[in-house]
């Protein structure tokens, strides 16, 4: 075993952050293990919620009174707190919206399908969660462009074949940035430099990694970012979309009404200012808000040794799965460097439904099915994988009763 | 415990299923999935002049619960009229298994009566 069960923090600390933690399913400890699907919230979190509901609710943006200008405040500053976080330059940069699929429809409606031309491609990946599939297939038939999938091996992305499929048609790359199967991180730079040397436009979809590495969205050249707030420690009803600003000035908004607009006649109306323009009706204030303080408890615990401990947690886990042989695991092997904290595996012949169904008898919180990629496990011959995915809370010793839970399926379906 | 699930009778099911396969020129055909976990049931039967199913086979992928509460339906259904599987309910499903099931888990279970009574819909519309 070459991992040295070490942590840049102290992990018990941390986990006294999050109360959710300490309760027990079936009176079995609970061991969470689905932070691909949504992390836990710590405390502090939690109570910026409740203490915007119990002492500063109000609508935001026009109010005159104080109510009013105490949640414009924070709900606006959020974005602030948010921008600083993703590296981008301002607020204007910086749209919230309900989650990821929410932003990446706002890129795809908004700036897709009026500036895509028949003639034209689209690349993605042969990885990409359903929300970044979907939408770009409905641009495609809206404007005639051509969709094209760079290959995927392992987990791993065939770079070659990226810097063949981008090429002077290319109007737009939308890309994973780490996949939710494997966990695998995508050298997005590479990528973002090459599409912008053949004048394509770059959507990083950064669902699975904003809440676990280092994001700078301005060094990494992105023209847009998308991520989920409820996958970082925020609340559910919290999302974010990047967009360089003079492409969000570009963008159409693609939801329109209430708290959008400048000037509003009978037959025409003209949009606010940005970010505002695009977070049409009221908006998730309280879910905004308790994002930022997400964030600050991201910050104060830091991404660096957030990224080092869940890789460090992952590696173990990977490790000791890739030598059991009646454990499949799913991407490249525990050496691979650049990853994060999603393992998916089958275990001998178990389906994964009823693996999850057992792991959870012992309190082990996984999921099961195709995790919205369903062209992806098409592409891997399984119908479906197992997928743990660790967060900055997980324990090594969590692991280890993974690997307790996974000699419990083995002797039921042996 | 859902340990208590997975028992012999279950998984001998699932391992061994009854009348698993296809059917050539079937009277009855019919396919679906549950997105939610992606498993997948394709049922076949042929039914004689009294609507009487005379012979019955599915095939397809799952978890252990869709898959022997499939097995055990196709042997269930042998010698019922149509009628008769379409007022089959889950409970009915539920009592062929044996085990309590969880509310996720009751949609495994129905999947193959859910396909077989589709697949009876078509026909009667056809015939």
């Amino acid at each position: 075993m070459s991992v040295e069960k070490a942590s840049p923090y102290n992990v018990e600390e941390v986990r006294d952050d999050f109360p959710v933690l300490e309760r027990t399913v079936d009176g079995e400890k609970l061991v969470y293990l689905d932070n691909a699907a949504t992390s836990q919230k710590p405390g502090r979190v939690i109570d910026s919620v409740c203490d915007f509901y119990r002492n500063h609710n109000a609508n935001v943006h026009r109010g005159l009174h104080t109510l009013s200008q105490e949640a414009s405040e924070a709900y606006e500053g959020a974005h602030d707190t948010v921008a600083e976080f993703l590296g981008a330059e301002g607020r204007e940069e910086i749209v919230f919206t309900s989650n990821t699929t929410d932003g990446i429809n706002t890129v795809a409606f908004g700036w897709g399908t009026r500036n895509v031309e028949e003639g034209d491609n689209i690349v993605l990946t042969q990885m990409e969660h359903h929300s970044s599939l979907v939408p770009w297939q409905k641009v495609a038939e809206a404007t005639g462009a051509e969709m094209r999938f760079v290959e995927v091996e392992d987990g791993v992305l065939d770079m070659s074949d990226a810097y063949d499929k981008i090429d002077e048609d290319t109007a737009m790359v939308s890309l994973v940035h780490m996949s939710n199967v494997f966990g695998t991180v995508v050298p997005v730079e590479d990528i973002i430099g090459h599409a912008h040397d053949h004048g394509a436009r770059v959507l990083v979809d950064g669902a699975q990694s904003a809440p676990h590495i280092p994001v700078d969205v301005g060094e990494m050249d992105a023209d847009f970012f998308v991520t989920s707030g409820h996958k970082m420690c925020g609340p559910t009803g919290s999302g974010v979309l990047y967009g360089k600003r003079e492409l969000l000035e570009e963008t159409e908004p693609y939801k329109y009404g209430g708290e959008m607009i400048k000037l509003v006649e009978y037959e025409d109306a003209t949009w606010a200012d940005l970010p505002w323009k695009f977070e049409a009706g009221t908006p998730n204030i309280a879910q905004g808000i308790g994002l930022a303080e997400a964030v600050e408890y991201l910050e104060d615990l830091g991404m660096e040794k957030i990224h080092e401990h869940e890789k460090s947690v992952t590696r173990y886990a990977l490790e000791r799965m890739w030598e059991d042989e009646e454990v499949e695991v799913y991407g490249p092997p525990p050496e691979h460097e650049a990853r994060g904290g999603v393992v998916s595996f089958n275990v001998a012949d178990a389906h994964p439904h009823d693996s999850s169904q057992l792991l959870s008898d012992e309190g082990i919180a996984t999921r099961s099915g195709h995790h919205c990629a369903q062209p992806l496990m098409k592409k891997m011959g399984v119908p479906a994988t197992t997928r743990a995915s660790f967060y900055l809370y997980n324990t090594y010793e969590e692991v280890d009763a993974l690997m307790n839970g996974i000699e419990t399926v083995k002797e039921v379906f042996a | 415990m859902s340990r208590d699930m997975y028992r012999e009778r279950i998984l001998n099911h699932y391992r061994n299923p009854h009348n698993y396969g296809t059917i050539e020129d079937p009277d009855v055909h019919y396919s679906d999935v549950n997105p939610s976990c992606g498993d997948e049931i394709d049922m076949y039967a042929v039914v004689d002049e009294n609507d009487e199913v005379v012979d019955v086979k599915f095939d397809g992928q799952g978890c252990a619960i869709s898959q022997a509460s499939a097995s055990l339906l196709t042997d269930e259904v042998k010698g019922m009229t149509l009628e008769e599987v379409r007022d089959l309910e889950t409970d009915d499903i539920k009592e062929m298994l044996g085990i309590e099931l969880s509310p996720v888990r009751v949609k495994c279970a129905v999947l193959g009566l859910k396909v077989l009574e589709g697949g009876i819909v078509e026909y009667e519309k056809e015939n």
